[in-house]
């Protein structure tokens, strides 16, 4: 399955922030989330991060594993604790105090 | 019938059969195909069995797959509970038969940053739905969804969002609720959910609870609009739709009897319709259970099935009882004539009961049924609700064909001819068993207080118990009124005497009459005697008469002849 194949990648990766974004194709909200999570992560985390975006439409199976009912979904799988965000993740604020990220070390 | 309706609506609405007793039979067919149908109710009140049996059962019976989307218990747990019931869910998911989902959402685990939708459920029941081609969807308890995000907003166009899809998957569900305040659902999902609304209720009255059914909205069908009663046990859910609209039943001109011969002969000679209800009621100790009994026994001698419910007595109890007066129960019991079914009447309420022994009388199929005693019933409800049951009882009954007996404690400070039940006019026959107290003891009265369509007996009779079994008596009507017990025992031995007496006195007269007789045939014999020897007297002097006269005559030949017939001849002797 694909998804074990993103299981292995995760072991492999070692960045300081894991984040996972799920998304249902090009609808509005998972446009609009899609470009927030890449402006934040860039503007604050920049070199730090490894950021996966997936589209639940293409495995269907995989929205019963991990629990989504809202979407866009994000999950921040690194540094823990492990944290959920639902939403086009537009309120940059609350997103930074989530992630634990400092505005002025960005 | 069920299916007659069903015919009916299937140009208009198609309906889905959702295999629970009785249900079906309610709504005409089931639920609405392809439609979302709200289930709501209190906690406990059997949203969750409902909504599992729907799926179940058309997943076992009618071959359609259905998708479980639980929001609050976990798979293992929906599990077990229904493995008590006999479904075994992790087969029919290993089949394919039946997808399980639960859905786990908690506020404290979930930041919202943005606008969101429920796409990510959309798929969830999708991809479920497609996996195992579903017909059948249930949503338990999709309201939950409203404490695990806080966007009223949002979820509530969401759900409107989701029913369509729902409808447009053409897919039957069902969505459980729980009851709010002052609407049928908490969220007002039923604003939502239009084609079908069922609300489950679970009342407490007297510290006994009976639940309850009604079918609050149905759109584009014909459907009941009572609350029925219904019941939860090992076998599942299940609805009893105990009130028929119509006096329609089919009668039999057949007889059949009491068991006691001399009942029978009070009733025209035949006993009791076949098909009819019957009252037994009278004082405590008058022997009901066992007129009862002497019935069920009769019944069970014809080779046909008797169902015995009883309220007061344990089966054991019953049957060791009857063997003292003659009756043996346990062979039929055996031989598997008779069921016997005690249980305390508190133990459910005054439905459930109703519910129970509908159950009970369709599983085990007796023509006879015996209720003994009605009496006890009241205990858990009010004199018009036991009445409306029993209504329902023999109005199902007597749809069967199924005679049945009820017996009733009369008290004995209330009117004889009131039962408590003012069921007497429900009932086809009524025999009034009555004490009858006199002269410091009290004895049993039999009336007929009424028959329908036959011809009976007006009259009084005692009645007795034996250890040899029952017997109606002959009354005596005295003087002083009418002669029961110890004074009929009496009446009767006086009357022996009488007779004893009688025939005494008439035998010394015929003796009397033999000795006058035989002393006027002796003088009649001495006088025959006595007319005999003058006879002979007379008839002596007459042949002596008649001797000399014949002797004279032939003296004076012989002198005639001697002087005529001197002749030489004679003188050879010369």
């Amino acid at each position: 399955m694909a998804y074990m194949g993103k299981q292995d990648r995760e072991d492999a990766d070692t960045s300081e922030y894991m984040l996972r974004l799920f998304i249902t194709g090009s609808t509005p909200n998972s446009i609009r989330a899609v470009s927030n999570i890449r402006q934040i992560c860039e503007t604050y985390l920049k070199g730090r991060y490894s950021l996966e975006i997936i589209d639940v439409y293409q495995e269907p199976g995989l929205a019963q594993q991990e629990q989504i009912v809202a979407l866009p979904l994000l999950i921040k799988k690194r540094p823990l604790p492990q944290r959920k965000l639902i939403g086009d993740l537009s309120e940059v604020d609350k997103i930074l105090k989530i992630l634990d990220v400092n505005k002025d070390n960005g | 019938m069920a299916r007659l309706t069903k015919n009916k609506h299937e140009q208009t609405l198609a309906k889905k059969p959702t295999g629970i007793t009785g249900f079906d039979e309610i709504t005409g067919g089931g639920l609405p195909e392809a439609r979302p149908s709200l289930i709501c109710g209190e906690a406990g009140a059997g949203k969750t069995l409902f909504s599992i049996e729907f799926i179940i059962r058309g997943a076992i019976e009618f071959g359609e797959p259905g998708v479980i989307m639980t929001f609050e218990e976990k798979a293992d747990d929906l599990e077990k509970n229904v493995l008590s019931l006999g479904f075994d869910l992790k087969k029919l998911q290993k089949q394919g038969l039946v997808w399980i989902d639960h859905v786990h959402i908690d506020r404290t685990e979930i930041e919202e940053t943005g606008e969101y939708d429920l796409d990510g459920l959309f798929i969830r029941l999708g991809h479920a739905i497609d996996s195992i081609g579903a017909k059948r969807v249930m949503l338990d308890t999709i309201e939950n969804l409203f404490s695990g995000l806080s966007n009223e907003g949002i979820l509530r166009a969401e759900l409107r969002r989701l029913f369509g899809w729902l409808k447009e998957k053409g897919v039957t569900t069902i969505i459980t609720a729980e009851r709010g305040q002052n609407s049928l659902t908490r969220q007002g999902l039923e604003e939502y959910v239009s084609d079908c609304v069922i609300l489950l209720e679970h009342r407490v009255i007297n510290h006994i609870s009976t639940r309850l059914l009604r079918v609050v909205k149905y759109r584009g069908s014909l459907h009941g609009t009572n609350e029925y009663p219904f019941l939860i046990d090992e076998e599942g859910f299940s609805v009893l739709p105990v009130t028929s609209l119509k006096l329609d039943n089919n009668v039999s001109p057949q007889r059949i009897s009491s068991g006691i011969p001399t009942l029978d002969a009070m009733l025209g000679g035949n006993g009791f319709f076949r098909g009819s209800s019957i009252l037994v009621s009278g004082t405590a100790g008058t022997g009901k259970t066992s007129i009862a009994s002497y019935f069920a026994d009769a019944s069970c001698k014809r080779k046909e099935r008797c169902l015995y419910f009883a309220f007061e007595e344990s089966p054991k109890q019953i049957t060791r009882n009857m063997k003292s007066i003659g009756i043996d129960l346990q062979k039929h019991v055996d031989a598997g004539l008779l069921e016997i079914h005690s249980s305390r009447p508190t133990l459910y309420g005054l439905e459930m009961h109703l519910v129970a022994m509908h159950k009970v009388i369709k599983k085990f199929k007796p023509r006879t049924v015996i209720i003994d005693p009605i009496t006890n019933l009241i205990t858990i409800g009010s004199m018009s609700e036991v009445k409306s049951m029993l209504i329902r009882l023999i109005d199902f009954l007597q749809s069967e064909n199924i005679t049945v007996i009820f017996t009733a404690l009369v008290f004995e400070k209330e009117a004889t001819t009131q039962t408590d039940e003012g069921v007497s006019s429900l009932v086809d026959a009524w025999v009034l068993v009555r004490d009858l107290e006199s002269n410091g003891e009290r004895n049993r009265g039999i009336y007929i207080m009424k028959s329908r369509g036959m011809e009976h007996s007006n009259q009084v009779r005692e009645f007795v118990i034996r250890d040899t079994g029952l017997e109606l008596i002959d009354v005596y009507q005295g003087p002083n009124g009418i002669l029961v017990g110890s004074a009929r025992r009496a009446q009767e031995l006086t009357e022996a005497t009488g007779m004893e007496l009688r025939t005494h006195a008439m035998s010394r007269k015929d003796r009397e009459v033999e000795r006058k007789r035989m002393v006027l045939e002796a003088k009649i014999a001495s006088l025959r005697e006595e007319f005999e020897s003058v006879q002979d007297e007379l008839n002596r002097t007459f042949l002596e008469e008649e001797l000399t006269n014949s002797i004279m005559a032939k003296n004076r030949q012989d002198l005639s002849n001697n002087r005529t017939n001197r002749k030489p001849g004679n003188g050879k002797r010369k």
